[in-house]
Protein backbone atom coordinates (compact mmCIF):
# COMPACT_ATOMS: atom_id res chain seq x y z
CA UNK A 1 0.00 0.00 0.00
CA UNK A 2 2.96 2.43 -0.13
CA UNK A 3 2.95 5.14 -2.32
CA UNK A 4 5.05 3.97 -5.35
CA UNK A 5 6.56 7.49 -5.20
CA UNK A 6 6.97 8.72 -9.07
CA UNK A 7 4.94 11.72 -10.13
CA UNK A 8 1.80 10.96 -11.55
CA UNK A 9 2.33 7.56 -11.89
CA UNK A 10 -0.37 4.44 -10.59
CA UNK A 11 0.15 0.72 -10.08
CA UNK A 12 -2.47 -1.43 -9.40
CA UNK A 13 -1.80 -4.86 -8.62
CA UNK A 14 -4.64 -6.64 -7.07
CA UNK A 15 -4.67 -10.45 -5.89
CA UNK A 16 -8.25 -11.08 -5.11
CA UNK A 17 -10.74 -9.03 -3.36
CA UNK A 18 -13.74 -11.03 -2.32
CA UNK A 19 -16.74 -10.38 0.12
CA UNK A 20 -18.40 -12.13 2.67
CA UNK A 21 -21.86 -12.74 1.50
CA UNK A 22 -25.11 -12.62 3.80
CA UNK A 23 -26.00 -16.18 2.55
CA UNK A 24 -22.67 -16.64 4.21
CA UNK A 25 -19.33 -17.98 2.11
CA UNK A 26 -17.39 -15.61 0.04
CA UNK A 27 -18.22 -13.29 -2.80
CA UNK A 28 -15.21 -13.14 -4.91
CA UNK A 29 -15.47 -9.70 -6.79
CA UNK A 30 -11.68 -8.88 -8.39
CA UNK A 31 -9.93 -11.81 -9.51
CA UNK A 32 -5.58 -10.90 -10.36
CA UNK A 33 -5.49 -7.76 -11.87
CA UNK A 34 -2.53 -4.99 -12.78
CA UNK A 35 -3.25 -1.73 -14.23
CA UNK A 36 -0.69 0.57 -14.35
CA UNK A 37 -0.88 4.62 -15.75
CA UNK A 38 2.24 6.78 -16.46
CA UNK A 39 1.61 10.32 -15.96
CA UNK A 40 -1.11 12.47 -17.87
CA UNK A 41 -2.42 9.38 -19.39
CA UNK A 42 -6.22 8.76 -19.54
CA UNK A 43 -7.55 4.83 -19.11
CA UNK A 44 -11.21 3.76 -19.51
CA UNK A 45 -12.60 0.78 -16.94
CA UNK A 46 -15.16 -1.53 -19.07
CA UNK A 47 -16.90 -4.37 -18.13
CA UNK A 48 -20.16 -5.87 -17.68
CA UNK A 49 -22.55 -3.86 -14.76
CA UNK A 50 -21.37 -5.59 -11.67
CA UNK A 51 -17.86 -6.98 -12.56
CA UNK A 52 -16.56 -5.01 -9.89
CA UNK A 53 -15.55 -1.36 -11.16
CA UNK A 54 -16.56 0.41 -8.54
CA UNK A 55 -14.88 -2.02 -6.55
CA UNK A 56 -11.78 -1.67 -7.89
CA UNK A 57 -11.71 1.98 -7.16
CA UNK A 58 -13.22 2.37 -3.95
CA UNK A 59 -9.80 0.42 -3.54
CA UNK A 60 -7.79 2.27 -5.60
CA UNK A 61 -8.88 5.67 -3.59
CA UNK A 62 -8.32 3.67 -0.38
CA UNK A 63 -11.97 3.71 0.80
CA UNK A 64 -11.66 -0.41 1.41
CA UNK A 65 -8.33 -1.64 2.20
CA UNK A 66 -9.55 -5.58 2.88
CA UNK A 67 -8.02 -6.76 -0.13
CA UNK A 68 -5.01 -9.07 -1.38
CA UNK A 69 -2.38 -6.89 -3.79
CA UNK A 70 -0.90 -3.20 -3.28
CA UNK A 71 -1.98 -0.33 -4.81
CA UNK A 72 1.04 2.77 -5.32
CA UNK A 73 -0.76 6.06 -5.87
CA UNK A 74 1.11 8.76 -7.36
CA UNK A 75 3.89 10.81 -5.30
CA UNK A 76 1.72 13.38 -2.67
CA UNK A 77 -1.28 10.85 -3.44
CA UNK A 78 -3.26 14.02 -3.99
CA UNK A 79 -6.80 12.57 -5.71
CA UNK A 80 -9.55 14.30 -7.37
CA UNK A 81 -13.02 11.69 -7.14
CA UNK A 82 -16.22 12.23 -8.88
CA UNK A 83 -18.14 9.49 -7.43
CA UNK A 84 -21.64 8.42 -9.20
CA UNK A 85 -23.58 11.03 -7.16
CA UNK A 86 -22.46 14.25 -6.95
CA UNK A 87 -22.27 13.78 -2.95
CA UNK A 88 -22.03 17.40 -2.44
CA UNK A 89 -22.59 19.06 0.92
CA UNK A 90 -26.71 20.27 0.52
CA UNK A 91 -25.79 22.90 3.34
CA UNK A 92 -23.00 24.43 1.74
CA UNK A 93 -23.55 26.95 -1.68
CA UNK A 94 -21.57 25.57 -4.50
CA UNK A 95 -17.67 27.66 -4.24
CA UNK A 96 -18.33 26.52 -0.68
CA UNK A 97 -18.50 23.03 -1.99
CA UNK A 98 -15.60 23.23 -3.82
CA UNK A 99 -13.13 25.14 -1.06
CA UNK A 100 -13.85 23.09 1.24
CA UNK A 101 -11.76 20.35 -0.40
CA UNK A 102 -9.58 22.27 -1.75
CA UNK A 103 -8.80 25.23 0.53
CA UNK A 104 -5.65 25.82 -1.27
CA UNK A 105 -6.99 26.42 -4.54
CA UNK A 106 -6.51 30.04 -6.12
CA UNK A 107 -9.03 32.60 -6.81
CA UNK A 108 -7.68 32.78 -10.36
CA UNK A 109 -7.95 28.76 -10.98
CA UNK A 110 -11.11 28.74 -9.23
CA UNK A 111 -12.52 31.80 -11.55
CA UNK A 112 -11.06 29.76 -14.68
CA UNK A 113 -12.64 26.63 -13.54
CA UNK A 114 -15.96 27.59 -12.98
CA UNK A 115 -16.32 29.12 -16.20
CA UNK A 116 -15.01 26.57 -18.29
CA UNK A 117 -18.11 24.57 -16.48
CA UNK A 118 -20.88 27.16 -16.63
CA UNK A 119 -20.48 27.50 -13.25
CA UNK A 120 -20.11 31.26 -13.01
CA UNK A 121 -23.57 32.06 -11.85
CA UNK A 122 -24.15 29.21 -9.43
CA UNK A 123 -21.59 29.90 -7.08
CA UNK A 124 -23.89 31.36 -4.70
CA UNK A 125 -26.21 28.55 -5.12
CA UNK A 126 -27.02 25.91 -2.79
CA UNK A 127 -26.99 21.91 -4.34
CA UNK A 128 -30.81 21.79 -4.16
CA UNK A 129 -31.14 24.31 -6.41
CA UNK A 130 -28.75 22.39 -8.80
CA UNK A 131 -30.21 20.47 -11.74
CA UNK A 132 -28.54 16.85 -12.17
CA UNK A 133 -26.22 18.07 -14.52
CA UNK A 134 -25.21 21.27 -12.87
CA UNK A 135 -24.26 18.76 -9.41
CA UNK A 136 -22.17 16.88 -11.38
CA UNK A 137 -20.17 20.12 -13.17
CA UNK A 138 -19.51 20.89 -9.77
CA UNK A 139 -18.45 17.39 -8.78
CA UNK A 140 -16.04 17.80 -11.41
CA UNK A 141 -15.34 21.13 -10.23
CA UNK A 142 -14.29 19.89 -6.74
CA UNK A 143 -12.05 17.23 -8.61
CA UNK A 144 -9.92 19.77 -10.33
CA UNK A 145 -9.66 22.13 -7.80
CA UNK A 146 -7.36 20.05 -5.98
CA UNK A 147 -4.99 19.92 -8.57
CA UNK A 148 -4.57 15.88 -8.58
CA UNK A 149 -1.93 13.73 -9.21
CA UNK A 150 -4.49 11.03 -9.75
CA UNK A 151 -8.30 11.80 -11.19
CA UNK A 152 -10.84 9.14 -10.73
CA UNK A 153 -14.22 9.78 -12.48
CA UNK A 154 -17.32 6.77 -11.28
CA UNK A 155 -19.64 7.33 -14.78
CA UNK A 156 -19.25 10.65 -14.32
CA UNK A 157 -21.93 11.30 -16.79
CA UNK A 158 -24.29 8.67 -16.18
CA UNK A 159 -28.16 9.27 -16.15
CA UNK A 160 -27.98 12.93 -18.02
CA UNK A 161 -29.50 13.31 -21.45
CA UNK A 162 -26.84 12.37 -24.25
CA UNK A 163 -26.79 16.12 -25.58
CA UNK A 164 -25.89 16.85 -21.88
CA UNK A 165 -23.54 14.47 -21.24
CA UNK A 166 -21.69 15.20 -24.91
CA UNK A 167 -21.03 18.63 -23.35
CA UNK A 168 -19.48 17.67 -19.99
CA UNK A 169 -17.12 15.10 -22.09
CA UNK A 170 -16.05 18.52 -23.70
CA UNK A 171 -15.36 20.53 -20.89
CA UNK A 172 -13.48 17.22 -19.63
CA UNK A 173 -11.46 17.00 -22.40
CA UNK A 174 -11.08 20.97 -22.01
CA UNK A 175 -9.87 20.59 -18.68
CA UNK A 176 -7.65 17.42 -18.84
CA UNK A 177 -6.21 19.44 -21.97
CA UNK A 178 -5.16 22.11 -19.79
CA UNK A 179 -4.15 20.53 -17.12
CA UNK A 180 -2.61 16.69 -17.83
CA UNK A 181 -3.65 14.48 -15.31
CA UNK A 182 -3.34 10.22 -14.77
CA UNK A 183 -6.77 9.66 -15.05
CA UNK A 184 -8.85 6.26 -14.15
CA UNK A 185 -12.25 6.76 -16.13
CA UNK A 186 -15.35 4.06 -15.38
CA UNK A 187 -17.85 3.51 -17.88
CA UNK A 188 -20.21 1.64 -19.12
CA UNK A 189 -20.40 3.50 -22.49
CA UNK A 190 -17.90 2.29 -25.27
CA UNK A 191 -18.11 5.07 -26.81
CA UNK A 192 -17.94 7.58 -24.28
CA UNK A 193 -14.32 5.57 -23.56
CA UNK A 194 -12.92 5.68 -26.68
CA UNK A 195 -13.81 9.43 -26.80
CA UNK A 196 -12.02 10.53 -23.40
CA UNK A 197 -9.46 7.84 -23.03
CA UNK A 198 -5.60 6.99 -24.14
CA UNK A 199 -6.43 3.86 -23.27
CA UNK A 200 -9.31 1.15 -22.80
CA UNK A 201 -9.07 -2.07 -20.21
CA UNK A 202 -11.00 -4.06 -21.03
CA UNK A 203 -12.33 -6.21 -17.25
CA UNK A 204 -14.72 -9.42 -17.38
CA UNK A 205 -17.67 -10.43 -15.74
CA UNK A 206 -16.86 -11.04 -11.84
CA UNK A 207 -14.64 -11.97 -10.71
CA UNK A 208 -12.85 -9.13 -12.92
CA UNK A 209 -9.34 -10.18 -14.76
CA UNK A 210 -8.33 -7.68 -17.19
CA UNK A 211 -9.50 -8.79 -20.99
CA UNK A 212 -8.17 -6.59 -23.12
CA UNK A 213 -5.91 -3.43 -23.06
CA UNK A 214 -5.94 -1.70 -26.17
CA UNK A 215 -4.23 1.83 -26.94
CA UNK A 216 -6.40 4.35 -28.62
CA UNK A 217 -4.37 5.42 -31.36
CA UNK A 218 -5.77 9.06 -32.20
CA UNK A 219 -5.67 12.50 -30.59
CA UNK A 220 -8.30 12.56 -27.40
CA UNK A 221 -11.84 14.02 -28.26
CA UNK A 222 -11.36 13.45 -32.23
CA UNK A 223 -13.72 11.26 -33.60
CA UNK A 224 -14.68 9.13 -36.18
CA UNK A 225 -13.12 6.75 -39.17
CA UNK A 226 -13.18 3.11 -39.70
CA UNK A 227 -10.33 2.78 -37.59
CA UNK A 228 -12.07 3.78 -34.85
CA UNK A 229 -15.56 1.87 -35.37
CA UNK A 230 -12.45 -1.46 -35.78
CA UNK A 231 -11.60 -0.55 -32.71
CA UNK A 232 -14.91 -0.61 -31.03
CA UNK A 233 -16.26 -3.44 -32.72
CA UNK A 234 -12.79 -5.26 -31.33
CA UNK A 235 -13.78 -4.02 -27.77
CA UNK A 236 -16.96 -5.36 -27.56
CA UNK A 237 -15.99 -8.73 -29.42
CA UNK A 238 -13.48 -9.24 -26.22
CA UNK A 239 -15.84 -7.73 -23.63
CA UNK A 240 -18.42 -10.33 -24.96
CA UNK A 241 -15.38 -13.27 -24.69
CA UNK A 242 -15.37 -12.45 -21.07
CA UNK B 1 -56.16 33.98 9.60
CA UNK B 2 -52.95 32.29 11.74
CA UNK B 3 -52.69 35.65 13.70
CA UNK B 4 -56.83 35.54 14.30
CA UNK B 5 -56.54 32.00 15.12
CA UNK B 6 -53.90 32.43 17.86
CA UNK B 7 -55.42 35.70 19.36
CA UNK B 8 -58.54 34.05 19.88
CA UNK B 9 -56.82 30.87 21.34
CA UNK B 10 -55.48 33.66 23.94
CA UNK B 11 -58.87 34.99 24.88
CA UNK B 12 -60.53 31.76 25.06
CA UNK B 13 -57.78 30.76 27.75
CA UNK B 14 -58.22 33.97 29.65
CA UNK B 15 -62.04 33.66 29.67
CA UNK B 16 -61.46 29.87 30.90
CA UNK B 17 -59.19 31.65 33.57
CA UNK B 18 -61.93 34.41 34.84
CA UNK B 19 -64.51 31.32 34.83
CA UNK B 20 -62.43 29.58 36.93
CA UNK B 21 -61.54 32.41 38.96
CA UNK B 22 -65.73 33.12 39.49
CA UNK B 23 -66.07 29.42 40.37
CA UNK B 24 -63.03 28.59 42.36
CA UNK B 25 -62.82 32.47 44.20
CA UNK B 26 -60.14 34.61 44.23
CA UNK B 27 -58.21 32.48 47.14
CA UNK B 28 -57.67 29.34 44.97
CA UNK B 29 -57.77 30.84 41.94
CA UNK B 30 -56.72 35.09 41.51
CA UNK B 31 -57.99 37.07 38.54
CA UNK B 32 -55.87 37.60 35.52
CA UNK B 33 -55.68 41.10 36.51
CA UNK B 34 -54.53 40.26 40.20
CA UNK B 35 -52.08 38.29 38.86
CA UNK B 36 -50.82 41.12 36.62
CA UNK B 37 -50.39 44.18 39.30
CA UNK B 38 -48.55 41.27 41.33
CA UNK B 39 -46.08 40.70 38.09
CA UNK B 40 -45.38 44.89 38.38
CA UNK B 41 -45.41 45.19 42.14
CA UNK B 42 -42.39 42.07 42.09
CA UNK B 43 -40.87 44.00 39.05
CA UNK B 44 -40.75 47.51 41.01
CA UNK B 45 -39.09 45.99 43.79
CA UNK B 46 -36.87 44.13 41.61
CA UNK B 47 -36.89 41.14 43.26
CA UNK B 48 -38.42 39.76 40.11
CA UNK B 49 -35.81 40.82 37.73
CA UNK B 50 -33.11 39.58 40.31
CA UNK B 51 -34.83 36.01 40.57
CA UNK B 52 -35.83 35.55 37.53
CA UNK B 53 -32.07 36.49 36.45
CA UNK B 54 -30.70 34.05 38.65
CA UNK B 55 -33.23 31.16 37.49
CA UNK B 56 -32.18 31.63 33.52
CA UNK B 57 -28.88 31.73 34.73
CA UNK B 58 -28.85 28.03 36.27
CA UNK B 59 -30.72 27.11 32.89
CA UNK B 60 -28.25 28.15 30.74
CA UNK B 61 -25.58 27.03 32.45
CA UNK B 62 -27.26 23.74 33.17
CA UNK B 63 -28.47 23.61 29.63
CA UNK B 64 -25.11 24.42 27.83
CA UNK B 65 -23.43 21.57 29.69
CA UNK B 66 -25.99 18.86 29.38
CA UNK B 67 -25.92 19.43 25.33
CA UNK B 68 -22.15 19.70 24.73
CA UNK B 69 -21.89 16.66 27.10
CA UNK B 70 -24.57 14.86 25.18
CA UNK B 71 -23.77 15.57 21.88
CA UNK B 72 -20.15 14.12 22.54
CA UNK B 73 -21.21 11.34 23.93
CA UNK B 74 -24.46 10.72 21.67
CA UNK B 75 -21.84 11.48 18.55
CA UNK B 76 -19.30 8.83 20.09
CA UNK B 77 -22.43 6.40 20.84
CA UNK B 78 -23.62 6.54 17.17
CA UNK B 79 -20.61 6.32 15.28
CA UNK B 80 -18.44 3.78 17.41
CA UNK B 81 -20.55 0.09 18.05
CA UNK B 82 -18.29 -0.52 20.85
CA UNK B 83 -18.20 2.74 22.80
CA UNK B 84 -22.21 2.34 22.56
CA UNK B 85 -22.54 -1.02 24.07
CA UNK B 86 -20.61 0.14 27.32
CA UNK B 87 -22.28 3.32 27.93
CA UNK B 88 -25.67 2.11 26.56
CA UNK B 89 -26.70 0.83 30.39
CA UNK B 90 -25.54 3.71 32.43
CA UNK B 91 -27.81 5.61 29.75
CA UNK B 92 -30.54 3.63 30.65
CA UNK B 93 -30.36 3.83 34.51
CA UNK B 94 -30.14 7.54 33.95
CA UNK B 95 -33.09 7.79 32.00
CA UNK B 96 -35.11 5.70 34.41
CA UNK B 97 -33.48 7.74 36.78
CA UNK B 98 -36.60 9.73 38.98
CA UNK B 99 -35.17 13.71 38.60
CA UNK B 100 -36.28 13.89 42.14
CA UNK B 101 -33.93 11.53 43.33
CA UNK B 102 -31.13 12.81 41.25
CA UNK B 103 -32.04 16.26 42.55
CA UNK B 104 -32.02 14.38 46.44
CA UNK B 105 -28.59 12.47 45.65
CA UNK B 106 -26.80 15.44 44.37
CA UNK B 107 -27.69 17.88 47.50
CA UNK B 108 -26.88 15.05 49.59
CA UNK B 109 -23.39 14.05 48.50
CA UNK B 110 -22.68 17.67 47.41
CA UNK B 111 -24.25 19.66 50.16
CA UNK B 112 -26.96 22.46 48.99
CA UNK B 113 -24.55 24.44 46.58
CA UNK B 114 -24.79 25.34 43.55
CA UNK B 115 -22.63 23.24 41.72
CA UNK B 116 -24.68 20.57 43.37
CA UNK B 117 -28.08 22.45 41.71
CA UNK B 118 -26.08 22.74 38.32
CA UNK B 119 -24.99 18.82 38.08
CA UNK B 120 -28.49 17.60 39.24
CA UNK B 121 -30.14 19.28 35.93
CA UNK B 122 -27.51 18.87 33.61
CA UNK B 123 -28.13 15.04 34.62
CA UNK B 124 -31.80 15.05 34.21
CA UNK B 125 -31.28 16.57 30.76
CA UNK B 126 -28.08 14.44 29.79
CA UNK B 127 -29.47 11.18 28.59
CA UNK B 128 -31.89 13.08 26.65
CA UNK B 129 -29.60 14.72 24.80
CA UNK B 130 -27.54 11.59 24.20
CA UNK B 131 -30.54 9.52 23.06
CA UNK B 132 -31.57 12.12 20.56
CA UNK B 133 -28.25 13.01 19.24
CA UNK B 134 -26.89 9.26 19.02
CA UNK B 135 -30.06 8.92 16.90
CA UNK B 136 -28.74 11.61 14.33
CA UNK B 137 -25.11 10.05 14.38
CA UNK B 138 -26.67 6.89 13.22
CA UNK B 139 -28.38 8.18 10.50
CA UNK B 140 -25.24 10.32 9.30
CA UNK B 141 -24.60 9.91 5.51
CA UNK B 142 -21.53 7.44 4.67
CA UNK B 143 -21.25 8.95 1.18
CA UNK B 144 -20.08 12.07 2.55
CA UNK B 145 -18.00 10.72 5.15
CA UNK B 146 -16.22 8.92 1.98
CA UNK B 147 -16.28 12.27 -0.09
CA UNK B 148 -14.52 14.07 2.53
CA UNK B 149 -11.53 11.04 3.34
CA UNK B 150 -10.97 11.06 -0.40
CA UNK B 151 -10.59 14.60 -0.09
CA UNK B 152 -8.46 14.43 2.50
CA UNK B 153 -10.19 16.77 4.68
CA UNK B 154 -9.62 17.48 8.25
CA UNK B 155 -11.19 16.82 11.59
CA UNK B 156 -12.25 20.66 12.42
CA UNK B 157 -13.89 20.72 8.63
CA UNK B 158 -15.31 17.18 9.06
CA UNK B 159 -17.27 18.33 12.14
CA UNK B 160 -18.55 21.92 11.25
CA UNK B 161 -19.11 21.34 7.73
CA UNK B 162 -20.42 17.75 7.19
CA UNK B 163 -21.22 16.17 10.72
CA UNK B 164 -22.67 19.08 12.37
CA UNK B 165 -25.17 20.49 9.95
CA UNK B 166 -27.03 16.63 9.04
CA UNK B 167 -26.94 16.44 13.45
CA UNK B 168 -28.27 20.29 13.21
CA UNK B 169 -32.21 18.50 12.99
CA UNK B 170 -31.58 16.32 16.25
CA UNK B 171 -30.01 19.16 17.73
CA UNK B 172 -32.74 21.29 17.25
CA UNK B 173 -35.29 18.75 18.96
CA UNK B 174 -32.76 18.19 21.65
CA UNK B 175 -32.49 21.98 22.43
CA UNK B 176 -36.22 22.75 22.06
CA UNK B 177 -37.36 19.70 24.24
CA UNK B 178 -34.37 20.66 26.41
CA UNK B 179 -35.01 24.52 27.50
CA UNK B 180 -38.40 23.65 28.42
CA UNK B 181 -37.51 20.15 30.84
CA UNK B 182 -34.15 22.20 32.18
CA UNK B 183 -36.10 25.08 33.70
CA UNK B 184 -39.07 22.73 35.01
CA UNK B 185 -36.17 21.04 37.01
CA UNK B 186 -34.13 24.25 37.70
CA UNK B 187 -37.41 25.28 39.27
CA UNK B 188 -37.46 22.11 41.81
CA UNK B 189 -33.90 22.47 42.57
CA UNK B 190 -34.36 25.86 43.94
CA UNK B 191 -37.25 24.57 45.98
CA UNK B 192 -35.46 21.88 47.26
CA UNK B 193 -32.22 23.81 47.88
CA UNK B 194 -31.38 26.91 46.77
CA UNK B 195 -32.25 30.46 48.82
CA UNK B 196 -33.04 32.45 45.40
CA UNK B 197 -34.66 31.85 41.76
CA UNK B 198 -38.19 31.58 40.51
CA UNK B 199 -38.46 28.07 41.95
CA UNK B 200 -37.66 29.42 45.42
CA UNK B 201 -40.20 32.14 45.44
CA UNK B 202 -42.88 29.74 44.31
CA UNK B 203 -41.92 27.92 47.63
CA UNK B 204 -42.32 30.65 50.22
CA UNK B 205 -45.55 31.73 48.06
CA UNK B 206 -46.27 28.08 48.07
CA UNK B 207 -46.03 27.96 52.13
CA UNK B 208 -47.96 31.18 52.39
CA UNK B 209 -50.89 29.59 50.11
CA UNK B 210 -50.03 32.80 48.05
CA UNK B 211 -51.43 31.10 44.46
CA UNK B 212 -51.30 34.95 43.51
CA UNK B 213 -47.26 34.91 43.35
CA UNK B 214 -46.89 31.77 42.03
CA UNK B 215 -48.94 32.35 38.68
CA UNK B 216 -46.99 35.81 38.71
CA UNK B 217 -43.39 33.56 38.90
CA UNK B 218 -44.82 31.57 36.54
CA UNK B 219 -46.03 33.86 33.97
CA UNK B 220 -43.22 35.70 34.36
CA UNK B 221 -40.66 32.66 33.68
CA UNK B 222 -42.91 31.25 30.41
CA UNK B 223 -42.61 35.27 28.51
CA UNK B 224 -39.30 34.79 29.15
CA UNK B 225 -39.00 31.71 27.58
CA UNK B 226 -41.04 32.84 24.72
CA UNK B 227 -38.95 36.04 23.99
CA UNK B 228 -36.38 33.19 23.96
CA UNK B 229 -38.28 30.74 21.50
CA UNK B 230 -38.92 34.43 19.36
CA UNK B 231 -35.83 35.65 19.15
CA UNK B 232 -32.89 32.95 19.85
CA UNK B 233 -34.14 29.81 18.79
CA UNK B 234 -36.32 30.39 15.53
CA UNK B 235 -33.98 32.84 14.02
CA UNK B 236 -31.01 29.72 14.56
CA UNK B 237 -33.29 27.18 13.33
CA UNK B 238 -34.37 29.72 10.06
CA UNK B 239 -30.32 30.32 9.45
CA UNK B 240 -29.20 27.00 9.92
CA UNK B 241 -31.71 25.33 7.75
CA UNK B 242 -31.38 28.38 5.07
CA UNK B 243 -29.86 25.89 2.25
CA UNK B 244 -33.54 24.27 2.14
CA UNK B 245 -34.90 26.27 0.13
CA UNK B 246 -36.89 26.03 -2.93
CA UNK B 247 -35.89 24.54 -6.06
CA UNK B 248 -35.05 27.03 -8.60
Amino acid sequence: MSPVGAPGRLDVHIGQKSYRAASGGRLHVLGELSISLANGEVAALVGPSGCGKTTLLRIIVGLDRDFEGTVGLPKHGTLGVVFQEPRLLPWRTVEENVRLAAPEAGAEALDALFATLGLMEHRRHYPGELSLGLARRVALARAFAVEPELLVLDEPFVSLDAALAARLRAELLELTARRPVTTLLVTHDIEEALELADRVIVLSASPARVLADMPVARARGSFGGAELSALRDEIKRKANQG
Amino acid sequence: MNLALRAASVLLLLAAWYAGSHVLGERLLPEPQAVGLAIVEEARSGALAFNLGITLARVAVAFVIAMALGTAIGLAMGRVVAFDRVVDPWLVVLLNLPALVIIVLAYVWAGLTETAAIVAVALNKLPIATVTVREGARALDPMLDEMATVFRMGRWVRLRHIVLPQLAPYLAAAARSGLSLVWKIVLIVELLGRPNGVGFEIGVAFQLFDVTRILAYALAFIAVMLLIETFLVQPLERYVSRWRARPA
